[in-house]
């Protein structure tokens, strides 16, 4: 027993203050304030632990060893003593107190997102994230965010991929990363649109969930430029764990580019909604759109996961009345994992991913066009 | 006192009655806690087979074994089965064995009641099960079931909702026939203060049952209307709120982990002082530290939500709260090693369990304290480091302390010695391969990997390995545990009366095994 405690306690103190990338073992200190003072009490709340660890389990370790009827110790028989019962109350109130101190002041600076330079909101779906600037140069521009489609497609039950083309990255790429400019605090409000998600990136220390009908705030002001990974933390449903979060925090001037580009993104997307398209347009668009969006479900190859995910080949819904199939992707199916995707595609997106259900896996029921989208909203 | 001694009218000494419908319609205090024992052994493995599954999706990165859904319905079902199937029948059963052999009644108060709740369970989970082979399979959003994910799950639901009803119902009759027996059917003399520290866990975890299960009832059927009623008790839409079944059901779930570690704190606090010669280190210091670590969980509960968003006044109250409670779970720490001190102990078996409880469960204590700190907890919130704590306070906790008891008490039960070498090779393989499957949870939840995932980033492989093969070896090493009951129960050295030399307590007066009224005459205690 005590060589194992023994062993542990190495472990741990040796562990904790070595940092490597694989058997990583401590918290990340990150790259913010918040994350620094994090990191700090969670060594200080540690090593607190250690060091009562220490007296708890040396007394008891130095008892085990001496104490023994073996070695002919006789039971004494005291079974009170009033100093020592104090004492051991009065003191962990006196750490706590201590420890309690700087968690506060820690706490409070996290909770207060007054002051903020710019404004993000997050919406956690199933399963991806969507950002909308809400304010400043970028207002208006809206990404979604989902799992990298190389990655998606290795993750699957059985995929023989080879995981290391990916580095350390496996399940950490989307995209399209969520961009912040560095030296700025950024406020986020967080929200969903189906369960409660949450949002965490390590390295900007915390994590807030994103609940429906509900809107929760956040900060973060990111000094270095570099790119920061992260996870939805609240068990959301089936793709739960391939959910990432990506942040690329971009100096100023580069900010401004990618703010730039974006824009003339969002304009081109808007005219194309405008025209007509032609049937190959819309289906191959339609198929990369079907892949990070509708495949976690409904499969690729439109079979569905009966009778939670209803299969599209051959469905009555896919090769009936258009307005019916658009209807229930613009608005999802109340009671089910299907999502209304009214906010989450715009028009030509919509009509593409539509066209391509009504046209693959052996369905032909004709294309739709943006317009015909627009129209239903 | 001795009225209920007095009042039981058979007065001379029959036996069970025989074959199959013993077991089914017996009112015997140690027949159900047999049925109980065995129940909770079974459910054991079943619960335990499902986190081989989870162990083996985890092993290296890719998925290999299940696909993502099942594999949640593993995560939430091995968790249901466990802490409802597996260690709160066990205490029970625990529970019904000793409570009237250490107060010296003859049987439980309510012997018809005790056999409903008993017979209630198999029912309850084979419902619970059944679900996997429903539309939609089984429960999949985790054990906390929250809305709105709970409510996407298929036909199953309301199955398993019901499964929880009926779990609790049993529970809650359990408790009241535990209450009414401690305080109606102690021997002359047996005062509240006298009571063994098992009695006085149990009668307060049997409170704490009856104060919170009617709770989780509320939230599971609000649930249940939520879904088929068309109410909107939490959804946004109709002006309800999801937050607020995390409110409700954490108001019952705090609570719920002392009822888990209470009864544990009480089967220590007898075996330690046994094997160390020596009485129990500050009784009374015990009772008043068990009382207040009750009264305190009903507090604390919003320290599993510190990341939903709450006021700041909030997430510091509950902070705090949260802190304070590790004084009294302090103080028992610190009694044992009291008690320990100076004794002349020696290390057989139900020994090594309780001092490996000690150790164990204390380092979960740990990482509860860090828990605790709100603004730290941003960071290790539904992350495998808050797995790692609760499987030490739970596995090396409240299992330990079960299995503890087991060795403990089976010579007492069944006349017959367990084999001792058998016995503390079971310890030690399951010591060793426990905290390989767990200690390294810690690092792979600070390293930043979140819990109730199937698949995870190549950096994480190195430990989650390690930790499989723990949990494969830790697994296994159970069987170990079951052969040993087995083999009691068929035979073995004879046991005498008094077991352990360093034996006190009423149970212990009477002859191993006990005969099948436990005391038909009230025992006098001095
Ligand atoms: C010193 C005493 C303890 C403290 C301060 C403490 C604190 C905490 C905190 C703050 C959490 C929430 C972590 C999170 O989700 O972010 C937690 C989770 C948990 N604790 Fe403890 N804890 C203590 C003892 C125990 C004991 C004795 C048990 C049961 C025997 C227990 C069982 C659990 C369980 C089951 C969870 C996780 C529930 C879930 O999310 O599924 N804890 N604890
Ligand atoms: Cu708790």
């Amino acid at each position: 027993m005590h060589k194992l405690a023994g062993i542990s306690s190495a472990l741990l103190v040796g562990a904790f203050t070595s940092a490597k990338a694989d058997f990583a073992l401590n918290m990340r200190e990150g790259v913010t304030s918040t994350s620094q003072s994090v990191y700090d009490l969670h060594m200080i709340i540690f090593w607190v632990c250690c060091v009562i660890g220490i007296v708890v389990f040396g007394a008891m370790i130095y008892s085990i060893v001496n104490h023994r009827k073996s070695k002919g110790a006789v039971a004494a028989q005291f079974h009170e003593s009033t100093t020592m019962e104090i004492l051991w109350t009065v003191v962990p109130i006196v750490i706590l107190v201590s420890m309690a101190i700087p968690a506060t002041s820690t706490l409070l600076a996290m909770e207060d997102t007054s002051d903020a330079d710019m404004t993000v909101k997050v919406t956690g779906i199933q399963w991806k994230w969507k950002y909308d600037y809400v304010d400043g140069d970028a207002s208006g521009i809206s990404l979604i965010s989902s799992l990298d489609a190389r990655h998606n497609e290795a993750r699957l039950l059985g995929a023989k991929a080879d995981l290391s083309q990916f580095g350390d990255h496996y399940l950490m790429e989307v995209d399209n990363p969520l961009v912040i400019p560095t030296g700025k605090k950024v406020r986020f409000l967080l929200t969903a649109a189906d369960v409660i998600h949450s949002w965490w990136v390590p390295d900007l220390g915390w994590k807030k969930d994103a609940i429906p009908g509900f809107v929760n705030e956040a900060w973060t002001k990111v000094d270095q430029p570099g790119v920061y990974r992260g996870k939805c933390a609240e068990l959301c449903g089936k793709d739960h764990g391939f959910m990432p979060i990506v942040v690329v925090a971009k100096a100023p001037e580069d900010y401004a580019k990618w703010v730039a580009e974006q824009k003339s993104v969002a304009e081109a997307a808007a005219a194309s909604a405008d025209r007509e398209w032609t049937k190959d347009e819309l289906l191959a668009k339609g198929e990369q759109v079907y892949t990070t969006n509708c495949a976690a479900c409904h499969q690729v190859n439109g079979q569905g996961v009966p009778p939670a995910f209803p299969a599209l080949a051959g469905s009555a819904i896919a090769n009936g009345d258009a307005a019916a199939h658009i209807s229930l992707v613009l608005n999802g199916k109340a009671g089910t994992a299907m999502a209304a995707y009214r906010n989450i595609l715009n028009d030509a997106d919509l009509a593409a991913v539509i066209s391509y259900e009504r046209n693959a896996w052996g369905n032909s029921a004709g294309i739709v066009q943006p317009a015909a989208i627009k129209a239903a909203r | 006192m001795s009225t209920a001694t007095a009042t039981h009218d058979d007065h001379h000494d029959h036996g069970p009655a025989k074959g199959l419908m013993r077991w089914v319609t017996t009112t015997n205090h140690k027949d159900i806690g047999t049925l109980y024992l065995l129940f909770a052994l079974v459910m054991f493995f079943i619960g335990g087979a499902m986190a081989m599954v989870i162990r083996a999706e985890l092993f290296q990165p890719g998925m290999q074994v299940v696909d993502p859904q099942f594999f949640n319905s593993m995560t939430t079902v091995h968790a249901l089965v466990m802490i409802f199937g597996a260690v709160m029948p066990a205490f029970t059963g625990l529970a019904n064995w000793l409570i009237p052999m250490m107060i010296g009644a003859p049987d439980m108060a309510l012997p018809r009641m005790n056999n409903f709740s008993f017979w209630i369970l198999p029912f309850a989970f084979s419902l619970l099960l059944s679900t996997f082979f429903m539309n939609g399979g089984g429960p999949a959003g985790g054990w906390t079931i929250y809305p709105p994910l709970s409510l996407q799950m298929g036909d199953g639901f309301p199955f398993m909702i019901f499964a929880i009803h009926l779990a609790g119902i049993s529970s809650i009759m359990g408790s009241i026939n535990i209450v009414v027996t401690i305080l109606n059917m102690r021997a002359p003399g047996m005062t509240l203060m006298k009571m063994p520290l098992f009695v006085w866990t149990w009668l307060i975890t049997a409170y704490l049952l009856i104060a919170t299960m009617p709770v989780l009832a509320g939230a599971v059927t609000m649930l249940l209307t939520d879904k088929f009623a068309g109410t909107s008790f939490f959804s946004a839409a109709g002006g309800g709120d999801p937050v607020m079944y995390q409110h409700i059901f954490w108001f019952f779930g705090h609570p719920e982990v002392y009822i888990l570690i209470l009864p544990a704190f009480g089967i220590v606090s007898a075996i330690v002082p046994t094997f160390a010669r020596k009485p129990l280190f500050g009784y009374s210091s015990m009772v008043y530290a068990t009382a207040s670590i009750a009264f305190l969980s009903f507090i604390v509960w919003a320290h599993h939500m510190f990341t939903v968003g709450m006021p700041v006044v909030g997430e510091l109250f509950f902070m705090y709260a949260t802190m304070m409670i590790a004084v009294p779970t302090g103080v028992k720490v610190f009694n044992w090693v009291s008690t320990m001190w100076k004794g002349s102990m020696t290390f057989e078996t139900p020994m090594l369990f309780a001092v490996g409880f000690i150790i164990m469960f204390t380092i979960g204590g740990f990482s509860g304290l860090m828990l605790a700190i709100a603004p730290a907890d941003f960071q290790y919130h539904d992350t495998y480091f808050v797995v790692a704590h609760f499987h030490y306070v739970l596995v090396t906790g409240a299992v330990y302390s079960i299995m503890a008891a087991a060795y403990y008490w089976l010579p007492k039960w069944t006349g017959n010695m367990y084999d001792e070498k058998l016995g503390q090779m079971h310890f030690w393989i399951s010591t060793v391969s426990v905290n390989v499957l767990f200690f390294p949870q810690h690092f792979l939840g600070l390293a930043g990997m979140p819990r109730r995932i199937p698949d995870y980033s190549v950096q994480f492989t190195d430990w989650n390995m390690i930790s499989s093969i723990g949990g494969f070896v830790f697994g296994v090493s159970q069987l170990m545990f079951a052969y040993v009951v087995y083999k009691t129960i068929r035979g073995g050295e004879k046991a005498t009366d008094q077991v352990w030399e360093g034996a006190h307590g009423l149970e212990w007066t009477l002859p191993s095994p006990p005969p099948y009224h436990s005391f038909t005459e009230a025992p006098e205690v001095k």
